[in-house]
């Protein structure tokens, strides 16, 4: 070391650490909006709701509409249907809920159509509950769309919604 | 401690050096010896650098939410401006970025000219750094067209007809590179993926520049050779890292003011109109930094000359190490040199000053006197200035005190010893 | 410091280039207002941007589309910051076409906070079919896309007189001393007392210029109290750290020599 250094330690060591500090924090802050760059940005978020005419949909069928760049089931359930997911012990599940919660209008189950292993889309009226079964990797849905056989780990998410009039409704 | 002689002190350090010497690299980097008697016009360098990797970080951004289609493009800038978060900022930086790209590569190869830095042994990082400098200017040109305004339009016909002055083939020559009979959606995507791609290429570049220049070693304010290392260098790391740091602090404020305070300043009002083939703008003019080309272009009456003229002007930076005949390199020992580099420094600004005016009367008359200028300056003035020119007595080194204002030998502390004992 | 300064000689002679460009070009000098949104911390008047808002729905609308803005812009934080519910309010006069339908039907719907500003005429043709061949520029980004844009619509709407003898003018033309060429196919648009301001303002012309000005500078640059506020930070953190890095160097270059 030469004599200047050992002179002052302190006050060398006190520039170049708040100098090398603050150039940090700046660098930091500097970077966020390059990352923020990539999240949904306002004219994405601005279509968080969408609204669906149910008036068509008979007892038994389902339609798929898009939400947010997702698939939403919208089922018609048939009265055999219902009490079939009705009547199931909760003890059986893997991911325990009541069909009670999950479709606020018995008749009309809505749910996100995405497969809550890997992403796909799984295919209605089939499976062993011939209800929904995921083709990618063999996951078994029964009528209320809970998650009964396959690798799925939990039951098709049901989004925010609301029955705006008896044949219109609004998700999201 | 030489490149030979550096042994990582890990021992993995070593096995990976071993088999690839990154560190060596690394070392060589720090230990790089760099004339002490730099001075901020050699802070360049590193700005530029800078630059380039903003220029390339914001501009990856905006390739991710920009469209390259002529019914979209112009819309997609306006999204980017208005709803990606914080595109607004990325935009701006990225436009007003280019010209502080170009505000800094004059600065640097104006340092070059003033200081000899193209002369022997530097003759192919010259030669480089005008192959960047000319990347530069068509990957800025591009890239203004991407917003797809008025100005772009414009600017883009005005720039590919030149080559239609070309004997024969230029017809052929310009609808290839439209990819149709005008101006349209084929040249847009075609300059989309031109403006990514180049930028890479000037990193490639810029990397041999520098490479070229650690051969060696960096001129310096008096132009002479230095022993390497010597008490006349100091390691690169920390002297010239933190200097250069400071200058582009100094240079990053600058650039905020415009970000911020004008970020449209340096543009043309006429680009926030899109596109139109039917109606040309009262006023065609090309980013400033791009003016003193225009001027030379316009001053000749005649297409063909014209452009051959304007190509001319960069290719005489290219010959330039053969056009100085001159031993002596800093001007600072070369009294008439150094006349006749302030005129051409005012010739060229005079001259960008004539390309943004119209092209009649006055302004034509002035703008090919200083065209004339420009072309005896490098092709007579140089080589016969260095065979007349009575220069001053050169110093043997840095620390003679011939130069005044560096402390005497006895005063200049030992910085090989101060390394070794950190 | 000298070097410094040359720089920024440099820079200022720049500026000036392109300050001269814009002088030479207009004979008539505009009219120059001290907009609030102007200087270091420059923000928006927010009434008079609302009032600015009233302006060009109720008068430019009906000919110049805003086609890049969106319901929602005017809720959002630096504009005219409209209450949710007065957005939605605003919006749902307006019809946008939608579709098709589980039919296959396009239909029309009440436009909702998500949607862009319903232009007036279908298309750029239908635009100027119905003006007399000119076509009403897109306002979205209008200040932006002139010179001195701000101070240069304000003149343009305040800019109309008789023409001097010497002009004839056709049908459908008219005299502005701040137009270029001095004939526009825009009649006056606006004056004293045209609209009812629901603030209760006096609705003069100059009132009204002004603020559908302040309006359409927030629409073309919605960020701008943002990026005055960024900037602020940004110069400020700028200027510590120099100094910082200023005394390092110092303190660095002081084991060889003083001399930086």
């Amino acid at each position: 070391m030469s004599e200047s250094d050992n002179k002052k330690p302190n006050r060398r060591d006190f520039i170049l650490t708040a100098t090398t500090a603050a150039g940090a924090v700046g660098v930091g802050v500097a970077a966020w909006p390059l990352i923020d760059q990539m999240n949904p940005d306002a004219s994405v978020k601005a279509l968080a709701s969408t609204e669906v005419d149910i008036s068509g949909v008979q007892p038994g069928q389902s339609i798929t509409v898009l939400w947010r760049g997702k698939p939403v089931f919208i089922k018609r359930r048939t009265k055999e249907e219902i009490d079939s997911a009705r009547a199931v012990d909760l003890k059986d599940l893997k991911h325990p809920e009541k069909d009670e919660d999950r479709a606020k209008n018995p008749e009309w189950l809505v749910m996100l159509g995405v497969c809550t292993h890997l992403g796909c889309v799984p295919l209605t009226d089939k499976g062993d509950y011939n209800a929904w079964f995921c083709p990618c990797h063999g996951s078994h849905y029964d009528t209320s769309g809970r998650i009964r056989k396959g690798p799925a780990p939990t039951n098709l998410e049901v989004p925010k919604y609301v029955f705006v009039d008896s044949k219109t409704i609004k998700i999201g | 401690m030489s490149d030979h002689d550096y042994q990582p002190s890990s021992k993995l350090g070593k096995w990976f050096n071993d088999r690839l010497p990154l560190l060596t690299l690394s070392n060589h980097l720090k230990e790089y010896p760099t004339p002490k008697n730099l001075n901020y016009w050699w802070t360049f360098g590193g700005i530029l650098t800078f630059c380039l990797i903003t220029q390339i970080i914001t501009g990856i951004i905006l390739g991710m939410h920009y469209i390259a289609h002529a019914d979209l493009a112009f819309e997609s800038v306006e999204h980017i401006m208005r709803d990606v978060n914080y595109g607004w900022l990325i935009r701006y930086v990225h436009a007003n970025g280019a010209s502080m790209f170009f505000l800094a590569v004059y600065i640097h190869i104006f340092r070059a000219l003033y200081y000899g830095s193209y002369k022997s042994p530097r003759e192919v990082i010259w030669i480089i750094g005008m192959i960047i400098y000319f990347l530069m200017m068509a990957t800025a040109f591009m890239g203004y067209v991407l917003p797809w305004g008025q100005m772009s339009f414009w600017g883009a016909t005005v720039i590919t007809n030149l080559f239609s002055a070309i004997p024969l083939v230029g017809e052929s020559i310009t609808n290839w590179m439209w990819g149709g009979y005008a101006v349209d959606n084929p040249t847009l995507t075609r300059f989309f993926s031109l403006h990514y791609l180049l930028p890479f290429l000037i990193l490639g570049l810029v990397i041999l520049h520098i490479w070229a220049l650690h051969v060696p070693g960096n001129n310096n304010p008096i132009g002479i050779d230095l022993k390497k290392p010597s008490k006349d260098t100091v390691p690169f790391h920390p002297y010239i890292v933190i200097k250069d740091l400071f200058a582009l602090l100094l240079f990053l404020i600058v650039f905020a003011f415009f970000v911020f305070y004008s970020p449209n300043i340096l543009g043309h009002a006429d680009n926030y109109i899109e596109a139109n083939p039917l109606v040309t703008p009262a006023h065609i003019v090309p980013e400033w930094y791009l003016l003193p080309f225009y001027a030379i272009l316009r001053s000749i009456p005649d297409k063909l000359f014209g452009v051959i003229a304007m190509f001319a002007s960069i290719f005489v930076l290219v010959i330039l190490p053969w056009l100085d005949t001159s031993k002596v390199r800093s001007a600072i020992f070369r009294p008439i040199y150094k006349q006749f580099y302030w005129f051409l420094v005012a010739d060229v600004i005079i001259l960008g000053y004539m390309g943004a005016m119209p092209a009649e009367g006055t302004y034509l008359v002035i703008a090919r006197v200083a065209t004339g200028y420009y072309f005896i300056h490098f092709l007579i003035i140089l080589p016969f200035l260095g065979f007349k020119e009575k220069t001053l007595e050169v110093p043997l080194s840095i620390a003679e005190p011939v130069l005044g204002g560096f402390p005497n030998e006895a005063a200049t502390k030992d910085t090989y010893n101060i390394r070794k004992n950190l | 410091m000298k070097k410094i300064l040359k720089l920024l000689f440099v820079l200022v002679l720049l500026i000036n280039f392109n300050n001269q460009k814009v002088m030479a070009k207009n004979s008539q000098e505009l009219l120059k207002v001290n907009w609030s949104f102007k200087s270091f911390f420059g923000k928006f008047d927010r009434s008079s941007l609302q009032r600015g808002y009233q302006v060009y729905n109720e008068v430019c609308a009906s000919c110049h589309s805003a086609k890049y803005l969106s319901y929602r812009n005017l809720t959002e934080k630096g504009g005219p910051e409209f209450s949710e519910a007065e957005a939605k309010a605003i919006a749902s006069n307006f019809e946008v076409m939608d579709g098709p339908d589980s039919n296959g039907e396009m239909f029309t719907r009440p436009a909702r906070l998500s949607d862009k500003f319903v232009m007036p005429y279908a298309n750029e043709e239908a635009a100027k079919s119905a003006n007399g061949g000119a076509y009403p520029p897109d306002m979205s980004v209008l200040v932006k896309a002139r010179k001195d844009g701000a101070n240069y619509i304000y003149s343009l709407l305040l800019g109309y007189e008789d023409p001097p003898a010497d002009i004839k003018l056709d049908d459908g033309v008219y005299y502005n001393k701040y137009m270029y060429g001095n004939k526009i196919k825009m009649s006056a648009p606006l004056s004293d007392n045209l609209i009812e301001y629901s603030d209760g303002t006096e609705a003069t012309t100059e009132q009204m210029s002004k603020d559908v000005v302040n309006f359409l500078m927030w629409a073309a640059e919605p960020h701008l109290e943002q990026r005055h506020k960024f900037g602020f930070r940004v110069i400020l953190y700028l200027l510590i750290l120099s100094v910082l890095v200023y005394f390092s160097m110092k303190k660095i270059w002081s084991r060889i020599e003083s001399k930086v």
